[in-house]
């Protein structure tokens, strides 16, 4: 028997239950019309600027469905000829509005202002382009803004206020006029609230904002390079993204066929950021052992965000002490290369170190210089995901049949540890893992904290070992970190340890991955590094090749020379009021 | 709590006028300050004591002799600066009348005829105010003491009856009456929707939420538009008593008039009868003893056109960015600090205490059945009388334009009632109104069914020496740049609208031109995010509906029929009338005209720059564009 309190709508004829949708464009496309809008995200506030989710409403007419809240009875038309005529205007108008030679744009393949035009068959504009070349700002390491490609949908706008409350750009100017700014109008760099992050990139439609790519020309340079040695290493989220461009579903790990394409681009020695992954790891929660003995700056906050590292010095500089000192995987693992080439008898400028990641924060890391020794950088290139796709692309290497290959030793090495950082709640689940078998030598078997995994963005979990009681937490996304220090700094939250990843869903969502909208396929991502977990040795301290660098390299953890090539020191960046 | 019973101040205030000898008057309404009248103010001040005449300047125990004071616009906007001794009413008085006039009308009460009012139409002598057509034909509910009292003295407005009203629905009626008693009167929002008053109160009073506000849209911005300034200069305790009024509805604590900053005097105005309405404890804690606070805080807007869109107003109220919202939720649920909000337009807060003096009943016998009320119009153009009017809604454009507003001119100004060609009606969201629609009601649905609106009221009259290609053009120019930048339609169909507009009055344009500015008109139109966008192709829609022979005339004929569009024009003297004296020749800078003396010159039209200078110089008119 039906259910009478069920409600429904009626879209294109099919009867459509309403099920706490908010809106009618979410019902259209669970009804599986996946109109293309540009403004509307999921995860954000309804802001009803690009008026492309148009439907026809019975008995009112032409409506945008994301403002239209689902009422029973509701009768909708998705492609009637006037809805069609009128996206098609609007559309149109964008075009006409700024600079959009497709051939010639960082998003080309990858842009929804072009897929739609594209859909819809336009190949000639009615109005006048107003193709204003505005000045590229490239100032920024991590991101590249071109007003000229922006079409105002405000989701970089949005995403920086709600998702992360940073609020480093906004609307400036009016009407025909207006423009997404940062404050006073400063260029990228200059900006005093910008942490990198790149969430912005990730929602921009268009190549408006995209991660700065530049450094892919220099990586070709090294590679070429007569003399010099080129390093590269992948981290974990990298190998649950990239195969989505070549058409290899979400969560697919293509670590094999990386390593395979990696060695094909001319690489000298592919690694694994993993393998630094369990590296920071040991040095972590040592000093997390240490501090919680010692009660010395409670909560511990995990560094290896370099956004979230930014936002504590930027926002929160008080929380600098509780900050763990140790490097990102990213930045143990350039000086850590370099050693062991010096070690070996190599020059340290004569090894270049690539880091492919899925973030654009990660080329503001590499660049700060506290990472240089003397004018050598630990890093020496950072290339995003969506950038080695390109690479790979530009190669002419057929990625999704490549054989799979193993990743060079030592640092190709990992545990089921290092690869889980990729994924919100990673590091702390490595760190426990790491903890609980460093304070309870007798425990058997593997503890699996499965409540830190990403469900809600709140986690929390309690490691007990005899009488003592670890309380640590997990979250990610900016303003949520927010609320979580705020609350500890009130003494309403009371935790040890705390990860933050100022991506929502951690680096599988990072602004270098390939472009997605909605919750399931950074899942997807998730659920990948997890399946290569089970895979793998269990806790950091397995890994035989990182336990080896300390008797070779790095002596004893936590020791001096440790100290040196693998912690750091933050400095207050906030504006002095 | 009221400190002094409103009886009793009103009787104060009567034993206080006696006192005075007579009553002047000047206009101190923005159009007669731009005119000058802040100079005859201060002439009339310094003759007066020269002539040794006692005056003062406020109602008080000690005041005697003449009264003068300023009053808010009085609406005469063409012929100030306005100046009434008595009942003597003066027009376009200058500081060197002001001796006179003290000498003879304020001592002598003799009048002075050539400051009075003519009539160019039947040559009357109009001594008082109710002698001129222009306010005899009016019917000035709202408008009624603006102009006539000090907006300055709350006193004034208490002994006119004023916030009587407020303390009756506060001391005697229940919240659902005062809702009850405003959805029967049938008022509608000034402001431009026409949203009935009454329900927007209700719904906002049936919200469970306890902080409430009452907001005053004061961001009047229509070009041309300039009632809600009058009221608020003119009678600001009106506005004041209207929210209370509208607070005692649905329960808010606190209201805030927007006003925007270009309005100084209305700031200034408004703040002052605030604090004088606080002093003597109107507003603030339990407002006439009915436990009830309310309380009223002024913020200037910063002068964007799309902050009269209650949504983009409600954010630029909070320090966010006037950029409008989608809807639902209405501002009635959440509105300022995602709290019920009532935000009702000047006009219409101004007009509650009238509603409740005269009842609703009473109301709703002026104007017509769906749309009771008086409505103002700020009348411009090629009119004799421009300023500021108020009618029954309901009166026909011609009643308006002809009986009111003294006619349509021509362009030197003399009456010529023939010479009408259009109407652009409600501002740059209105549309044009055509000779044929003279016999329209103007009401919100009679406006809606031509595809004009209300709007706020203003209202701009046309001769036929007026291109309607280049008018809507103008309109758009004004919402291509007030447009907020949200929405895709209106930031770049604006835009392009004007710019196809451009194409036209210019010469480019082809019959493809204007499909396509159809097409894209009704796209903004339809798909706008606010009101802004909805409407701003209106004067567009309009003029291609009612005038596309002009339309076509610039882009099949390549000429402006109304000979405005300058880069149409085609110079050409015509031989029949050309003397030959050679004056055109040397006025032109770039030597484009040719011919020998005493002979028929020619303009080359190759050469022409068309700036006119040979039509000018012409003292044959022999040069035709």
């Amino acid at each position: 028997m039906e259910n009478t309190a069920q409600k429904f709508v009626t879209i294109e004829g099919k009867k459509v239950a309403i099920e706490g949708e908010r809106n009618l464009l979410e019902l259209v496309r669970k009804a599986g019309f996946n109109i293309t809008t540009f403004c509307y995200q999921p995860e954000l506030a309804v802001f009803g600027a690009c008026r492309m989710c148009l439907v026809e409403l019975e008995g009112k007419g032409v409506v945008t469905s994301c403002t239209v809240p689902p009422k029973d009875g509701m009768v909708i038309h998705v492609n009637t000829d006037e809805v069609r005529k009128l996206r098609r205007i609007n559309l149109e108008l964008l075009l006409a509005s700024g600079n959009h030679d497709c051939t010639l744009c960082e998003k080309s393949g990858n842009c929804k202002l072009q897929r739609m035009a594209k859909d819809m068959g336009v190949t000639s504009v009615r109005f006048k382009s107003k193709n204003v070349k505005t000045q590229r700002d490239c100032t920024s390491s991590a991101l590249v803004r071109d007003p000229s490609k922006c079409i105002l949908c405000g989701n970089c706008v949005r995403v920086c206020n709600e998702i992360q409350s940073i609020g480093a750009i906004d609307f400036a100017c009016r009407g025909y006029k207006a423009k997404i700014a940062t404050a006073f109008d400063k260029s990228m760099c200059e900006s005093k609230e910008c942490v990198s992050c790149g969430q912005c990139a990730r929602v921009c439609p268009t190549g408006a904002l995209t991660p700065n790519s530049a450094e892919v020309e220099d990586v070709y340079k090294a590679i070429n390079h007569p003399t010099k040695k080129v390093a590269v290493h992948i981290a974990p989220a990298v190998r649950v993204g990239l195969g989505e461009i070549f058409g290899i579903p979400a969560g697919v790990s293509v670590d094999g066929k990386i390593a395979a394409a990696l060695r094909m681009l001319g690489f000298d020695y592919v690694y694994d950021t993993s393998f630094a992954a369990d590296l920071t790891i040991v040095e972590e929660a040592s000093e997390f052992i240490r501090r919680f003995t010692e009660k010395d700056h409670l909560p511990q906050l995990t560094s290896c965000c370099p956004a979230w590292v930014s936002y504590v010095e930027k926002f929160v500089p008080e929380f600098i002490p509780n900050l763990s000192s140790a490097r990102s995987p990213m930045q143990m693992m350039g000086p850590v290369l370099k050693a062991d080439f010096v070690e070996r008898g190599g020059k340290r400028e004569d090894l270049v170190v690539v880091a492919v990641m899925p973030c654009s924060a990660k080329k503001m890391e590499a660049k700060l210089d506290k990472f240089y020794v003397d004018d050598n950088p630990d890093t020496d290139h950072v290339v995003t995901t969506v950038a080695l796709a390109r690479m790979i692309k530009d190669a002419g290497i057929d990625f999704a049949n490549l054989a799979d290959e193993e990743f060079d030793h030592p640092f190709g090495t990992k545990t089921g540890g290092g690869v889980i950082f990729g994924a919100s709640g990673g590091v702390m689940e490595a760190a426990l893992r790491y903890a609980a078998a460093e304070l309870d030598p007798k425990r058997e078997g593997n503890v699996i904290f499965e409540s830190l995994r990403e469900t809600k963005e709140f986690r929390e979990a309690e490691l007990k070992v005899g009488d003592i009681k670890v309380r640590v937490a997990v979250t990610s996304g900016l303003k949520n970190a927010r609320k979580l220090l705020e609350d500890v700094k009130a003494g309403k939250a009371h935790y040890d340890f705390i990860e933050v990843m100022s991506c929502q869903g951690g680096c599988v969502a990072g602004a270098g991955q390939p472009q997605y909208e909605g919750w399931k396929i950074r899942k997807q991502r998730a659920k990948g590094l997890y399946a290569d977990d089970a895979k793998l040795a269990y806790k950091s301290q397995d890994n035989k090749d990182v336990m080896a660098l300390y008797g070779r390299v790095l002596d004893k953890i936590g020791g001096p020379k440790a100290h040196q090539l693998l912690h750091t020191h933050y400095k207050s960046q906030k504006e002095a009021k | 709590m009221l400190n002094k019973d409103l009886k009793k101040i009103t009787e104060e205030f009567n034993s206080q006028y006696k006192q005075i000898a007579g009553r002047i008057t000047i206009c101190g309404g923005t159009g007669c300050v731009a005119n000058g009248c802040m100079k005859v103010y201060e002439a009339f001040q310094a003759e007066m004591k020269k002539q040794k005449v006692t005056f003062c300047l406020e109602i008080s125990k000690e005041c005697q002799g003449h009264y003068l004071s300023l009053s808010g616009c009085q609406g005469f906007c063409a012929h100030g600066p306005l100046v009434t001794v008595n009942d003597i009413f003066y027009t376009h008085v200058k500081p060197e009348d002001v001796p006179e006039i003290i000498e003879k009308t304020v001592v002598k009460g003799e009048v002075i005829d050539r400051l009075l009012y003519h009539n160019p139409a039947t040559g009357d002598v109009c001594e008082h105010k109710d002698d001129i057509p222009f306010y005899a034909k009016q019917q000035r509910i709202l408008l009624k003491d603006s102009g006539r009292i000090n907006p300055r003295d709350i006193h004034e407005y208490i002994a006119n009856g004023g916030y009587a009203q407020a303390k009756r629905v506060f001391t005697e009626m229940t919240p659902e009456e005062v809702c009850k008693e405003m959805i029967e009167s049938g008022l509608r929002g000034r402001g431009g929707a026409g949203f009935p008053t009454g329900k927007k109160w209700d719904s906002a009073r049936l919200e469970k939420e306890p902080k409430k506000y009452i907001v005053c849209n004061g961001d009047e911005g229509d070009p041309g538009a300039f009632m809600d300034s009058a009221v608020m200069e003119g009678n600001p305790n009106a506005v004041l008593e209207g929210m209370m009024i509208a607070a005692r509805a649905t329960g808010a604590d606190e209201g805030v008039v927007y006003v925007r900053m270009e309005y100084p005097l209305a700031v200034r105005s408004i703040r002052a009868a605030i604090k004088q309405a606080e002093e003597l404890g109107i507003l603030g804690d339990n407002v006439f003893g009915s436990g009830q606070n309310f309380r009223i805080r002024v913020m200037e807007g910063a002068g964007a056109y799309v902050c009269g869109e209650a949504s983009a107003l409600i954010a630029s109220v909070e320090g966010r960015r006037g950029m409008p919202r989608v809807k639902p939720p209405r501002t009635s649920s959440k509105g300022l600090f995602q709290k019920p909000t009532v935000v009702n337009n000047v006009e219409t807060l101004a007009l509650v205490p009238k509603v409740y003096e005269m009842g609703a009943k009473e109301f709703k016998k002026i104007g017509t059945e769906k749309s009771s009320g008086t409505k103002t119009f700020a009348v411009t153009g090629h009119v004799a009388n421009t300023g500021l009017t108020e009618v029954p809604m309901g009166t026909t454009l011609r009643q308006l334009i002809d009986n009111v507003a003294g006619g349509t001119t021509n362009s030197d100004g003399t009456i010529n009632k023939d010479a009408f060609k259009a109407a652009q009606i409600g501002g740059p969201s209105g549309g044009c109104l055509t000779k044929d629609q003279l016999d329209l009601p103007l009401d919100f649905d009679s406006l809606k069914s031509v595809g004009a609106m209300i709007g706020s009221g203003g209202l701009v009259v046309m001769n036929e020496h007026t291109c309607m290609v280049n008018v809507a053009r103008f309109f758009l120019e004004f919402t291509k740049n007030e447009s907020c930048g949200k929405c895709v339609p209106c930031r770049e169909g604006t835009d392009q609208m004007l710019s196809l507009l451009t194409d036209i009055v210019e010469g480019r344009g082809t019959m493809e031109t204007l499909d396509t500015l159809e097409e894209l008109a009704r796209a903004v139109q339809k798909t706008s995010l606010c009101g802004l966008g909805q409407s701003a192709p209106n004067p567009v829609l309009s003029t291609l509906k009612n005038f596309r022979e002009e339309y076509i005339a610039h882009v099949k004929d390549k000429t402006c029929p109304a000979g405005v569009c300058k880069a149409l024009a085609k110079y050409r003297i015509l031989a029949d009338k050309c003397k030959g004296c050679g004056m055109c020749k040397r006025a032109c800078p770039v030597g484009a005209i040719d011919g020998q003396v005493g002979k028929p010159h020619q303009i080359d039209a190759n050469k022409c720059i068309k700036c006119g200078n040979c039509q000018r110089t012409c003292k044959f008119g022999a040069v035709t564009r």
